[in-house]
């Protein structure tokens, strides 16, 4: 589904992403890890086209097609979605309309009907039981007052809306308590399925016992350095980066 | 015509329009009424139209105004029928709607239906034929038009416009909405309405006034408000501006408030090729209130401008301003905002704010706050924001799949989203809000 192929990235004139080379398969669920500053987030962004980040080198083929080609609403139409580490606020735009507009340039792309509001209100209630989502959350502005854990929850409530082929998690877990932490990874375990795939982007290994990966990545300095299975998370954990940074050198 | 250097005639003669129609205007039989036009000519020919080297007109130019000939509308020939006029009022056709061609009353065209006990609501030219006594307490002296050249044109030539007097604890409920229809004539005309809002102790109305434009010619709308609000009392105001891309529109408004009485007014600004909206506040009683809000949504090279002066007096007065613009292409836009807060106005709260979208970067705003404060325990704010659209929000929502162009349409009305909320007549604001979607959708 995914091959990224010896992707070169700059940012402001440095550059972040080495040669990355990836491939992920429909129903995997592939986990990148790595240091500060390794250029895990410059993946995510370069994969949904943020200005910014400029490709001097390789290609990122999704579903066969150039994604690189895409504008950004092209790639989530497609399937392609990013659970940012900092989700942005909108004030003015109620959580509900928000969803509603995305749901329906859907699958208007997909040549379906779109959703009236009591229809999406209904799609909605279903997907919003198992995160435990307020009414009072989805009236609201987009992200405007939510907490670090509920900014998370609307991520995966969106992911769980939208139903990706292929979600991209950026450090999903970071500034989350243990219990934030559950909550969230039952709400992407409930999205796991064999057609689905996922990045898991992660700093800690925590996160990793309640997503259990298939494959796990290390990411140092813009390269990855090493691949391995769910085990390998573990060893990370410790042992530390220090051994790859060096490696990557 | 003598006119001093700060001024200028133009292509139009007013001064020969005046002398020519002075003894056919509405009241011409009345000494006091035709004193007061004498006195609003003299007070035109004393500066005429303002050119930019008046302070208050610094920013506005009316240079393209000046360039045209303007005639007097001539009597209105029937060719409108009551299903092709607009209105903002819900379309089950209850709603009473006063209808305003050119500056003058058209009963065909209008619906009133019965008014509530104490309420009393008819065309200018009518009350001044029928009563002209019971206007003079109060038209020209609330809005006195010494040193404000376009009110005292309108003080001259007005003919025709709008008396609403609302009595001690009466209260209009629905609103009432004034349509003004302008561009119908195929010449260029220039007319100027007039309305009197007088509501007494306790009482309360809601009036829309909704300004239309039919057609692509020219046309001058230099209409004036005078609107006393006598203790206790709260008018409701809802303005919509929509005159033809080539229509200008020029409007002076005088409001007095006295104690605990309450103004709420929204101007929704979308039309002409030019338009000021000039509001003058007076907080006269000891706890008045007003919220004079807006919204300005400009493309092309119109020019919008929103000048207002409030004035503090007694203590404990507040007064909140909120305007808001969105400016695309070569548009440009002004606020001036001045408040002056009186010695003695002790407890007065002010505060004001002017935030504008910049979609292109052609458009312009021009945002000048002015504070005079004289008394010293004061709560007074004043911010001006501009900025252009929130690239990560709308990289947030094209990630989603939303197109860019509806991901920047949803953001737009976000950000006007919050000052039509304060508009305080809500069976209005599906109607403001679909204004704003149109705009938006006729990019």
């Amino acid at each position: 589904m995914l091959e990224i192929k010896n992707l070169h990235v700059t940012v402001e004139g440095k550059e972040i992403l080495n040669g990355i080379d990836l491939a992920v398969a429909p129903g995997e669920v592939h986990a990148v890890m790595g240091p500060n500053g390794s250029g895990k987030s410059t993946l995510a962004y370069v994969m949904t086209g943020r200005t910014g980040y400029e490709v001097t080198g390789g290609e990122i083929l999704y579903q066969g097609r150039d994604l690189l080609e895409m504008a950004p609403e092209d790639r989530a139409a497609e399937g392609l979605f990013l659970a940012f580490q900092y989700p942005v606020e909108i004030p003015g735009v109620p959580n509900t309309t928000f969803l509603k507009e995305a749901v329906n340039a859907l699958r208007k792309h997909r040549g379906e009907t779109p959703l009236d509001a009591m229809q999406f209100l209904k799609l909605l209630r279903q997907k919003t039981q198992t995160l435990g989502m307020s009414d009072d959350m989805l009236k609201r502005a987009v992200n405007v007052g939510f907490s670090g854990g509920e900014k998370k929850r609307n991520e995966i409530l969106q992911m769980a809306v939208l139903e990706p082929k292929l979600a991209v998690l950026d450090e999903t877990d970071s500034g989350l308590d243990i219990d934030a932490l559950k909550t969230v990874a039952e709400g992407v375990n409930a999205l796991r399925t064999p057609e689905r795939a996922m990045l898991v982007i992660t700093h800690y290994q925590r996160l990793l016992n309640y997503i259990v990966p298939d494959h796990v990545h290390v990411l140092a300095k813009g390269r990855i350095v090493r691949s391995g299975g769910p085990e390998l998370a573990q060893e990370l954990e410790d042992k530390g980066y220090a051994q790859f940074a060096a490696a990557a050198a | 015509m003598t006119v001093m250097s700060n001024g200028t005639t133009g292509a139009t003669d007013f001064d020969a329009m005046f002398a020519e129609r002075r003894a056919n205007l509405p009241g011409a039989g009345q000494p006091w009424l035709t004193a007061l036009r004498d006195f609003g000519m003299d007070q035109f020919r004393r500066q005429g139209l303002p050119t930019t080297k008046v302070e208050a007109w610094k920013y506005t130019n009316l240079r393209p105004l000046q360039k045209i000939a303007f005639a007097a509308p001539s009597p209105f020939d029937g060719s409108l029928q009551p299903g092709q006029l607009p209105s903002l009022l819900a379309q089950d056709g209850g709603g009473r709607q006063l209808v305003l061609v050119e500056g003058r009353f058209c009963p065909e065209l209008s619906r009133i239906g019965d008014l509530p006990a104490g309420v009393s609501l008819e065309p200018l030219a009518e009350a001044i034929r029928r009563d002209p006594g019971g206007l003079q307490a109060y038209l020209g002296r609330i809005a006195h038009p010494v040193g404000q050249p376009l009110l005292a044109l309108n003080t001259a030539l007005m003919e025709d416009g709008l008396v609403l007097r609302v009595g001690r604890g009466a209260v209009l409920n629905e609103p009432l909405e004034v349509l003004f229809v302008g561009g119908v004539s195929p010449q260029a005309v220039a007319y100027h309405p007039r309305l009197l809002v007088m509501l007494e102790a306790d009482s309360r109305a809601a009036l829309v006034e909704h300004h239309v434009g039919l057609g692509d010619n020219a046309y001058f709308a230099n209409t004036a408000s005078e609107i006393r609000l006598a203790e206790g009392a709260r008018l409701d105001h809802l303005k919509v501006q929509s005159e033809s891309p080539k229509g200008y529109h020029l409007a002076t408004s005088h409001v007095w408030l006295d104690r605990q009485a309450t103004f709420v007014s929204f101007a929704l600004s979308l039309g002409a090729q030019l338009s000021r909206n000039e509001q003058h506040v007076r907080l006269e009683g000891e706890g008045a209130r007003c919220r004079l809000n807006g919204a300005y949504l400009m493309r092309g090279r119109q020019h919008c401008d929103n000048t207002t002066l409030i004035e503090h007096l007694k203590p404990d007065t507040s007064c909140r301003e909120v305007f808001k613009g969105v400016l695309d292409d070569h548009s440009r836009a002004v606020f001036q905002g001045r408040i002056v807060v009186h010695r003695g106005a002790q407890q007065t709260d002010g505060h004001q704010l002017n935030k504008t979208l910049l979609l292109s970067n052609t458009a312009e705003i021009d945002t000048k706050p002015e504070l005079e404060i004289y008394a010293d325990d004061v709560k007074c704010s004043h911010g001006a924001t501009v900025g252009d659209i929130d690239e990560e929000a709308l990289f947030y929502l094209r990630s989603r799949g939303i197109p860019e162009k509806q991901a920047r349409s949803l953001l737009v009305q976000a950000f006007l989203g919050e000052a039509i909320d304060e508009v305080g007549i809500p069976a209005l604001h599906e109607a403001l809000l679909s204004r704003v979607a149109d705009w938006l959708g006729t990019d």
